[in-house]
């Protein structure tokens, strides 16, 4: 377990230099600067279109601190994998990472991940998932939460989230888990008890976006806290054969401890339209997610 | 193609297209590979397997999920400092489209092999070069072999042209589906040691090397400024130009190396004494030397440009064998829609307004044309223009009849 003490040594390492192209209270930002932390700055990261590839800033300059390559939209999975091999032939043996939005992992992007996963390619997979294409100017993608505005789906997504951590787990990959930037301890946990794998390692970071989600730039980290203390995003790990649910989301394995889902919806302008049944709806699709998980966690 | 003698061991295999393709990649110590299986593509990538199984290629043998990932797992793989090659065709070679130009544009050194084949639809597996002609905007150097011994000696010297200071560009090797891929030929074969002393390993820092805890560089953000852009266009320009330069200085060394050398971007054939010339590129040159042949012992002054790469365009070289000349016939197994033929489109702006020009589009969907055919076609040329004095007829759909 990592601990504050140690993570205070990196109070002042400056993994994404200032400046960036990042809108104010950018959740990407807080990820990479914890997995940057969690990898002690020393990795490669391989980006496919998105915010992550505009944040960085212009050329010939860059806000990151690691090499870079940005790749096009559905490649990483494909880029990282002839890239950890090169490495590794030539003797190099630090993380490959690839740093992916919803829209390049879940959607434009699914064949080259799934192939990558079952081929179990020495990588770590990490998808930044602020739940809609926003470089683009937000329109939904494959993990836009069910009912949730965006600039292609005016009244609500009719369509549910795409679990893509539990289709990763289906690949019979060693490491699955799921992470939110409000809990980066246990993301940093995660990310390194992941590093210790051979094989092909999948994080689904949670990571809310203020503009995406129309509320404050000042919301970013409550908002994802909110969505765990709700019960909405679950924090779990799959590590080699077993599943557990992460320490931050034990509590809310029991209903009576969550709070109330409205101070999550209420806070983002994304779901103004919703009405009291759809927040029922919304209710009983997160009781059903933590069924499925707990069962899971029983049986894996 | 003239001979010297070779200073390299040679042993005389007879092999088919594909697997020729596969023999250059073994001697040339490829890092990486990628593969997924598109006909007529796939004795190739299965060769190289079977190399690997074997302990005589000690390669990474990635099997991806589709030829959009083939071409991103070798690009990787590139950016990583490896040499990496993989295979394509047809459909495979347009799933990648989007990769071909990041790659390109990236300036890492790649080989990939070209199987020409028609686009559907209809579905159809046969010859065609209308894929490799669609790749020709996108930086890469693309050449088409003749024959099998050209498409194992192309791929070799791709790595060498690929990885020069110079040019840093990947390169596509052509050959034309099912009549070179599938079609067994002699050829000759230099020695491991004579290959190892011509193309060392790839230095893995040129031009850049993208590696964990490596120094902090960033391949592909955002341009600054808005002229960056044309810059960088610019040097890959300049790149593409001096390629003509390092593909004549690797086919000289391979001249002399192995006794083979066909001329770097264009190959003519009986043009000295010439007053008509064709152009064309790829497997059927054969044949149009052949009935080149036959019109010669009837009198006709004929002789084949062929050229031997698309990318760079070599233009001096069309330019100087044109000069002089009463007509030129250029045949296409592409068609560019709206348009016409690709090489006719590319070689029309070359030549004068009073020389004769006729564009043949042939072969499309792999339709044989024998040389009886190619004879009949450009004697009628010849013959139009010394009875009209100037014919310019930009596209001349040739299709043999057939029974419904
Ligand atoms: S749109 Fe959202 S994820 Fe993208 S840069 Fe702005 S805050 Fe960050």
């Amino acid at each position: 377990m990592v601990t504050i003490t140690e993570l205070h040594k990196y109070g002042k390492t400056k993994f994404i230099m200032p400046g960036t192209a990042a809108c104010p209270g950018c959740p990407l930002q807080v990820g990479m600067r914890q997995l940057a932390m969690a990898l002690d700055g020393k990795f490669a990261m391989v980006i496919p279109a998105g915010c992550s590839s505009v944040i960085p800033g212009v050329a010939p300059y860059t806000a990151y601190t690691v090499p870079v390559l940005h790749v096009p939209f559905a490649s990483s999975p494909a880029v990282a994998s002839g890239l950890v091999r090169a490495v590794k032939q030539r003797g190099v043996n630090g993380p490959v990472v690839v740093w992916a939005g919803d829209g390049a992992t879940a959607d434009i992007g699914f064949a080259a991940l799934s192939g990558a996963a079952y081929r179990d390619e020495d990588i770590l997979y990490v998808m930044a998932d602020n739940e809609a294409y926003m470089n683009t100017g937000i329109q939904a993608s494959g993990t836009t939460s069910w009912m949730a505005w965006t600039t292609t789906s005016p009244r609500g997504k009719t369509e549910d989230k795409k679990d893509v951590a539990l289709i990763m787990l289906m690949h019979k990959v060693p490491y699955v888990a799921t992470a939110s930037i409000a809990y980066p301890m246990d993301f940093i946990d995660k990310v390194r008890r992941a590093m210790q794998i051979k094989g092909f390692k999948f994080i689904h970071l949670h990571a809310p976006c203020p503009p995406g989600w129309k509320m404050d730039d000042s919301y970013t980290v409550r908002a994802a806290r909110l969505a765990v203390e709700t019960g909405a995003w679950i924090l779990w790990e799959y590590n080699q054969g077993k599943l557990i649910i992460s320490p931050p989301s034990i509590p809310y394995r029991d209903k009576s401890r969550r709070k109330p889902l409205e101070d999550y919806i209420k806070i983002q302008g994304r779901f103004a339209h919703l009405k009291p049944e759809d927040i029922k709806v919304m209710e009983e699709k997160i009781d059903r997610q933590w069924d499925l998980i707990l069962k899971l966690a029983e049986i894996i | 193609m003239s001979s010297q003698v070779p200073l390299a061991k040679q042993v005389r295999k007879v092999l088919v297209g594909d697997h020729a393709v596969a023999e250059a990649v073994r001697l040339a110590k490829v890092n990486i590979v990628s593969a997924y299986p598109i006909t007529p593509q796939t004795l190739i990538v299965e060769r190289i397997s079977e190399m690997i199984e074997r302990g005589e290629l000690r390669a990474d043998y990635v099997r991806v999920e589709s030829e959009f990932a083939a071409l991103a797992t070798v690009y990787g793989a590139a950016a990583g400092g490896a040499r990496a090659f993989t295979a394509t065709s047809s459909h495979g070679l347009f799933y990648m489209y989007e990769m071909l130009w990041w790659a390109a544009a990236s300036r890492v050194p790649l080989v990939m092999a070209v199987v020409t084949r028609a686009l559907g639809p209809p579905w159809n597996i046969h010859d065609e070069h209308t894929d490799i002609l669609a790749m020709r905007d996108s930086g890469w150097i693309i050449g088409m072999a003749q024959n099998v011994q050209e498409a194992f000696d192309m791929t070799l010297t791709a790595f060498k042209i690929s990885e020069d200071e110079r040019v840093l560009l990947p390169v596509a090797v052509g050959l034309d589906g099912f009549i070179l891929s599938h079609t067994a030929e002699p050829l000759d074969v230099p020695s491991q040691e004579d290959v190892d002393a011509w193309l060392p390993p790839r230095n893995p820092r040129i031009p850049y090397v993208i590696e964990p805890g490596g120094e902090a560089i960033t391949m592909g953000n955002l341009p600054g400024n808005d002229v960056y852009h044309a810059i960088l266009k610019k040097y890959m320009d300049e790149s593409m130009e001096s390629a003509k330069k390092v593909i004549a200085e690797v086919y000289d060394e391979y001249g002399k190396l192995t006794g083979r050398n066909y001329g770097p971007l264009t190959e003519c054939y009986r043009c000295s004494d010439a007053k008509y010339l064709a152009v064309s590129m790829g497997a059927w040159s054969g044949d149009i030397m052949n009935a080149i042949d036959r019109l010669r012992n009837e009198g006709y002054s004929i002789g084949l440009l062929r050229i031997r790469y698309v990318r760079p365009f070599p233009e001096e070289d069309i330019s100087g064998w044109i000069n002089g000349m009463r007509g030129i016939i250029v045949f296409d197994r592409d068609y560019s829609a709206g348009m016409g033929g690709v090489l006719a489109g590319e070689i029309n702006g070359l030549v004068p307004n009073n020389v004769s020009f006729e564009g043949v589009l042939a072969g499309l969907g792999g339709f044989d044309v024998s040389a009886d055919e190619f004879k009949a076609i450009m004697r009628d040329f010849v013959d139009k223009t010394e009875r009209e004095g100037l014919v310019r007829i930009r596209k001349y759909w040739y299709i043999p009849k057939i029974e419904r």
